[in-house]
């Protein structure tokens, strides 16, 4: 299988970031198709599609935009654009490229759920992309594509771009709702889900920015033409990010269903410097680690899932043989603790505790004992955790463990790390 | 320092456009930083006269985000990601030689006061570009050590983005062949370019 392309079909256009370019690309058609559909028509079309959200979890859009009370208003569309996943850049891709496709998903998105009010919380860091979703907003004002009786269909929509200011935990849905209404960034209990008690206490769907560009394309040909692509359980196309030790890192639009192999050997290059695959992560950070022998696993949420990790945000992180697994679990658990939002124990202190064992076998004073240690506090923080972040910072290291667990007695033996030659200071 | 009446009008812009005066905190801590280059108690006050809100939220909002400075840096703000994506490929090196270069430590301002640098654990969202570093929060991609070299000597000169004319709109990008300096989809795209062709 090849490049297929959806949402990046028309992303080598010079100037495609402008509204006439877009527009004369076809910008724009899908939301005036969708203003001739009634909202409901349009939730089954995308139920129809098989679009899951492209976020993380896999949720079906179409079901998650359901769920919303009937007759209960003010409602809200937040698209989430606080992409923060270390290996996950392709939001900022997205938005960057083409900011005018993003408004539209959102606007569609908006119009199905009978929204007159959407958000975009985009995540501090991204300055230029705030800057070219800013753009876009002001450009489609002008040209009545926001605003009241749009199209003169009667419906009004206004869009609020929001900046984060740096915080992971606002990925989160109910964390980001939290700081759009201007409190710390810390996640909700669910439930109630917030279809049914999201932002001000209103219903709200969360949906992120690769899963409402999606949607100008699935409007415009049809539900059956996006069920045709990809895997009986897993639609479309996905943008993976590709990044580590290959030759071509950067982000690649494939069909979901090609083989993992694929897109590593030929999208990205192969691995570098005529080095071996030692490892790879298909999911970003949280994501439990796979080894060449699962290279021909599909990228596709459920094929991922057997395989004993998740496609999370699309994100794969490739290693060669040069690479120190503790290393790489210790930044990442490392992210996790600077990350954790401190609402609840289990995270909180989890994710500090295994940092400090972590600096241990890279500074030469750990035991053999505390590879069980890692183990157990993972084990005390997975599944105990108030939300998903403390979950997921167990998975990796958890996973290098089982299958690197004699790099970690070489750090013992060895007192200290076998990959490096000079003692390592603790970072960040 | 009272905060500008610009910076004023920018708040209460914030206060009215939400469906709550609360949610305009994010936006007015990003003005004020965007004026003074990092936010006071007493700019918190200010905010919250404005907002009418009681202070002690604005500050209880504020010191959750790690993007909001406490206390006066460098003119300009070089950030270089050590997570591990950028790990892989020689991000340890390379904030090594950023700080020989500088000759000051991670966390600290040169002593002409152009350039605070840090490491960061934070994925900043480059990873296909690493190493990577943020310039006053522009990207700067596959550095190398000359690249390196060459974005320090711009900074040096260079004024504060909040002492721009237009905040944190220009400073770190040079202008695209006489256009306005923008970087939605030209400053950031060459991973975009070399995909997908």
């Amino acid at each position: 299988m090849a490049l297929k392309q959806i949402l990046t079909r028309d992303f080598g256009t010079e100037n495609l970031h402008q509204l006439q370019v877009y527009e004369r690309k076809g910008g724009y058609t899908g939301f005036k198709k969708a203003l001739e559909m009634q909202p409901d028509e349009l939730v089954e079309l995308v139920k129809k599609s098989g679009l899951r959200g492209r976020g993380g979890a896999g949720f079906p859009t179409g079901n998650k935009w359901s769920f919303l009370p009937k007759g209960m208003y003010p409602r809200y569309l937040v698209c989430n654009a606080d992409e923060s996943e270390p290996g996950c850049f392709k939001d900022r891709y997205l938005i960057e490229t083409s900011p005018h496709q993003v408004l539209e998903g959102v606007m569609i998105a908006a119009y199905a759920i009978g929204a007159n009010l959407a958000f975009i919380y985009i995540r501090g860091e991204y300055l230029p992309q705030y800057e070219a979703l800013e753009n876009a907003i002001d450009e489609a004002r002008q040209a009545g594509y926001l605003g009241k009786n749009l199209l003169g269909k009667g419906y009004e929509l206004e869009v609020i771009l929001h900046r984060g200011a740096g915080a992971y935990i606002c990925g989160e849905e109910t964390a980001l709702l939290t700081s759009l209404e201007g409190y710390r960034g810390e996640p909700r209990l669910k439930p109630p889900f917030p279809a049914i008690k999201g932002l001000y206490g209103k219903p709200t769907v969360v949906n992120n920015v690769e899963t409402v560009s999606n949607l100008p394309h699935i409007v415009l040909n049809g539900a059956d033409w996006f069920a045709a692509i990809g895997t009986p359980t897993g639609k479309g196309t996905r943008v993976w990010c590709i990044s580590g030790h290959v030759n071509k890192p950067g982000n690649y639009e494939v069909e979901n269903g090609t083989p993992i192999r694929e897109l590593i050997e030929v999208h990205g290059g192969g691995v570098w410097k005529n080095r071996k695959l030692k490892a790879f992560q298909p999911g970003g950070a949280s994501m439990m680690v796979l080894l060449p022998e699962h290279l021909d696993v599909a990228l596709d949420f459920d094929a991922i899932a057997k395989a004993g990790s998740m496609a999370g945000a699309g994100a794969m992180v490739v290693m060669d043989d040069t690479t120190c697994m503790v290393d790489a679990a210790r930044r990442y658990v490392k992210f996790f603790q600077h990350e954790s939002c401190g609402k609840c124990t289990p995270c909180r202190e989890g994710t500090f505790w295994m940092a400090n064992v972590f600096d241990t076998f890279e500074n030469g004073t750990a035991r053999e004992t505390d590879i069980d240690l890692l183990l157990d506090i993972g084990y005390n923080i997975d599944g105990r955790s108030f939300c998903p972040l403390g979950d997921a910072s167990t998975w990796f290291p958890r996973s290098v463990i089982k299958y690197f667990r004699d790099e970690f007695q070489e750090h013992v033996s060895e007192k200290g790390c076998p990959f490096k030659k000079q003692p390592v200071e603790a970072v960040a | 320092m009272p905060l500008a009446e610009k910076t004023v009008e920018r708040i209460r812009a914030s206060a009215a456009l939400y469906p709550s005066k609360q949610s305009a905190i994010l936006p007015a801590l990003w003005a004020v930083q965007h004026e003074q280059g990092y936010v006071t108690d007493e700019a918190m006050g200010e905010i919250a006269q404005h907002l009418g809100l009681p202070p002690s939220l604005i500050e209880a909002t504020a010191s959750f985000y790690s993007m909001f400075l406490t206390r006066p840096e460098g003119r300009h703000e070089v950030v270089i990601c050590v997570n591990a994506p950028c790990m892989l490929r020689g991000a340890d090196e390379m904030a090594a030689y950023i700080e020989r270069r500088l000759g000051v430590r991670d966390g600290q301002t040169t002593p002409d006061g152009s350039i605070t640098w840090h490491s960061t654990i934070e994925c900043l969202g480059a990873c296909g570009g690493a190493p990577m570093m943020q310039v006053d929060h522009r990207f700067e991609e596959d550095l190398t050590r000359e690249k390196v070299d060459a974005i320090f000597e711009r900074l040096r000169t260079a004024p504060a983005p909040h002492e721009m004319g237009h905040p944190e709109k220009a400073a770190a990008v040079e202008p695209v062949k006489g256009e306005k300096a923008r970087s939605g989809a030209e400053g950031a795209r060459p991973r975009g370019r070399k995909t997908q062709k």
